[in-house]
């Protein structure tokens, strides 16, 4: 097409069946080791992300690595959601198609024990979830009509309980969390079966960088296995490691009054 | 936000294999009319455009991912019918059953068909198909005194073999990447009887296979060859032949054989009761009482190599004896309609098929080739079909003076990579014999394999009109982007 000059992937065909993938905060972390190990299943990726400059290098890494057209860059602000219809259209039409969608941009904005940030909050809000749900709602409806497709989105283990420390950031994953259910339970009925909310604990990304306190720290590599295991499975919910599972499992169940005792 | 795509369009749409699928934008126009605002619309969001008939393609020509198609059977109308000149006017959605349908009781048939009569006109003559009389009567193209067709760039031109004659032979076979026929004007077949005169005789070997053809062609009016891809050894290539030949009106001589029994009749002696459609219509149950809708789900479990051999040799077997009969034309042409929904007995991942066309100086060193090295594979085809051609002057054409080889493959999860190399040496086997491919069949053919078989020369003709047609690329399928991408 005219108004993309840009080289494309090759399209699938029925003995070279291409799986195709768009990861929304695809530049570092999580995000970046999901491509590449994507990309290594023989996934055909359209990666958003920020940072134009990291995107590129990581898409040139991976087509290196592949020896073909694989991963393509769409430099986007999940905060510009006017944008993101024409950006699913220009995406789909590219990659031929969609059969799983990564929402993985997320950031912390510690504001302290004491003190309170709105614009903080505004911000962790507005990426963590308003950004999700710009995307998750396009993506939903199209899986819907569709009657096929995998969603998986990047929740945290900080979501399960709010906490002292991070309250928008807990509140922001909490609510996204609980989108993601009544997404699965929307979708369900409609074929898209499988609606994975990834839970990671501490991942040694930059979002924990000067982090106080972190503990289990994994690779993001480990968590990108983790959640590719998980999305082959066709889970709908994961924990990287596992052992959060059992760990919140007891953290949910802290009687309020100890909780607020609590400062972590 | 005001120029959000109509993801309420987005459908998933596969081929006739179900070894594909991908969504699109699925728009149904009723009107030609219509057919302009999708254009528009396709522009205003920067999207491509596939047309989509009956989506009886093997492959991904009536696919586009992410993009629009355009589903035109219901661009359904017969314009025109002339019983006395046997010409029709017809739209693109047309299907050859509804075209049939409306000429057979005035005495004609369509000069060529599809193996099944639910393939839409616009499909037909996108792909330039071929039938069982390609030897005689050429592809379906060949019929075609004219057409209108409309360009993405919004003129509607009319073309024949005299007018406009680059872009004539460009259209045919052109895939639907130059324009949409919006009107076609064919020349029907008169015929004397509904019926065909059929002779049914076993070959034993791909020697015999290909000599029969070749001797059988210029004697009749149809030849079909059938052949056990899983007969191994002196038996290879073994299959069964059919001819068929017009009836002609009358009561005339019976042919009897030694024992006085009659084996064939050239003459029809009630045609005012063959050519009615009713006479002609398959039969919706087997044996009258099975319904042939169900019967897909009793071939499943024969869909593996020791139950398709199982198959093949006893169908061998079985026709191993000689026969004539006089058999309907719908009922001859349309084998693949007699078992509705045949394709699913391959299973959750479809079929493919492998379609060469080589010439008769090197088709029976290469098709040995091919099926020794799909048995030694473990891959071998569940169903092989032959046919006679000959050469035409489309610039994409995929006839030579030579044969076809039909071969379909199931496609599992497991034999995907085996396969798609084994049909990389059947690309190389049939480029080196001098082969060509068909669009509407193969899905695995690469732009550096179509360019070998078209010839740079046709494939920058192409691109050239293409250009002039569709400056903006609105036009494009998966299959093109695969082939000329």
């Amino acid at each position: 097409m005219t108004t993309n000059s840009k080289p494309l992937p090759p399209r699938a065909t029925p003995l070279r069946p291409r799986r195709r993938a768009i990861i929304v905060g695809a530049s570092s972390g999580i995000g970046a080791a999901l491509a590449r190990r994507l990309a290594r299943e023989g996934y055909t990726l359209a990666l958003l992300a920020r940072r134009a400059d990291l995107l590129a290098s990581l898409c040139e890494e991976i087509n290196l690595a592949a020896g073909e057209i694989r991963a393509l860059a769409y430099p986007h602000d999940v905060t510009d959601y006017d944008s993101a219809p024409n950006l699913l259209q220009r995406m789909l039409a590219d990659l031929g198609g969609l059969d799983l969608f990564v929402y993985n941009t997320g950031i912390s904005l510690p504001v302290g024990l004491k003190k309170y940030d709105f614009e903080k909050d505004r911000r962790t809000t507005e990426v963590n979830y308003l950004g999700a749900l710009a995307w998750l709602n396009l993506v939903a409806a199209m899986f819907q009509s569709l009657k096929s497709g995998q969603i998986v989105a990047l929740s945290s283990v900080a979501g399960e309980r709010g906490r002292v420390g991070n309250p928008s950031y807990n509140a922001s994953k909490a609510a996204l969390t609980c989108y993601l259910e009544a997404l699965r339970n929307r979708l369900s009925r409609y074929g898209v079966n499988v609606l994975l909310t990834a839970k990671p604990g501490f991942v040694d990304t930059n979002m924990i960088v000067g982090a106080k306190g972190a503990f289990w720290v994994i690779p993001a590599e480990q968590a990108a296995a983790d959640i590719c295991r998980a999305i082959r499975k066709r889970r709908q919910q994961v924990y990287t490691p596992a052992r959060w599972q059992l760990v919140m499992l007891i953290v949910r169940n802290i009687p309020s009054f100890i909780f607020r005792r609590l400062i972590f | 936000m005001n120029n959000t795509p109509p993801y309420e369009k987005l459908t998933l749409l596969d081929n006739f294999g179900h070894s594909l699928r991908s969504p699109a934008y699925l728009f149904q126009p009723t009107e030609t009319e219509e057919i302009g605002q999708a254009l528009k619309l396709a522009k205003q969001h920067g999207l491509t455009i596939t047309l989509r008939g009956a989506g009886r393609s093997y492959n991904d020509a009536a696919l586009n991912g992410g993009g629009i198609v355009l589903d035109l059977r219901q661009v359904n109308r017969i314009l025109a019918w002339d019983p006395a000149t046997g010409l029709l006017r017809a739209e693109p959605g047309v299907t050859l059953e509804h075209l049939w349908h409306t000429v057979l009781p005035d005495g004609w048939w369509p000069p060529v068909v599809s193996g099944t009569m639910f393939t839409t006109l616009g499909g037909c003559l996108g792909m330039n198909i071929h039938g069982k009389n390609n030897f005689r009567m050429g592809t379906l193209g060949e019929h075609v005194l004219e057409f209108t067709i409309l360009l993405p760039t919004g003129a509607e031109v009319t073309c024949s073999p005299k007018k406009n004659g680059d872009l004539f032979r460009a259209c045919i076979g052109g895939m639907g990447m130059l324009g949409i026929f919006t009107s076609i004007t064919l020349q029907m077949k008169k015929m004397a009887s509904g019926l065909l005169e059929v002779h049914a005789f076993p070959v034993r070997s791909l020697e015999e296979h290909l000599e029969a053809l070749l001797d059988g062609a210029p004697q009749h009016d149809y030849i079909v060859g059938w052949l056990d891809a899983t007969a191994r050894g002196k038996g290879l290539g073994r299959g069964q032949i059919h001819t068929a030949d017009y009836l002609h009106e009358g009561d005339g001589c019976q042919v009897r054989n030694h024992f006085g029994c009659q084996v064939r009749n050239h003459f029809d002696p009630d045609p005012k009761k063959t050519l009615t459609v009713a006479y002609q219509t398959l039969p919706a149950k087997l044996f009258g009482v099975f319904p042939k809708s169900i019967i897909h789900y009793f071939m499943a479990p024969f869909m593996n190599n020791p139950g398709a051999w199982a198959v093949n040799t006893a169908k061998y077997v079985m026709g191993l004896r000689e026969s004539y009969y006089n058999q309907p034309h719908a009922a001859f042409h349309f084998l693949l309609d007699y078992v509705p929904d045949w394709e699913l007995a391959y299973g959750r991942n479809g079929l493919i098929q492998y379609q060469s066309f080589i010439l008769k100086e090197t088709a029976r060193e290469a098709w040995t080739e091919m099926l020794e090295l799909s048995q030694r594979r473990g891959l071998p085809s569940y169903l092989g079909v032959t046919k006679r051609h000959r050469p035409d002057n489309f610039l994409l054409t995929h006839a030579v003076d030579g044969y076809s080889l039909a071969l379909d493959f199931k496609v599992t999860s497991g034999n995907r990579s085996k396969m798609a190399q084994m049909l990389q040496d059947f690309d190389r086997i049939t480029l080196e014999a001098g082969g060509r491919f068909y669009f509407a069949k193969n899905s695995e053919t690469t732009a550096e394999t179509a360019i070998r078989f078209l010839g740079e020369e046709a494939v920058a003709k192409f691109r050239s009109l293409k250009k002039r047609c569709d400056p903006h690329h609105l036009l494009e399928s998966d299959l093109y982007r695969r082939v000329f991408g």
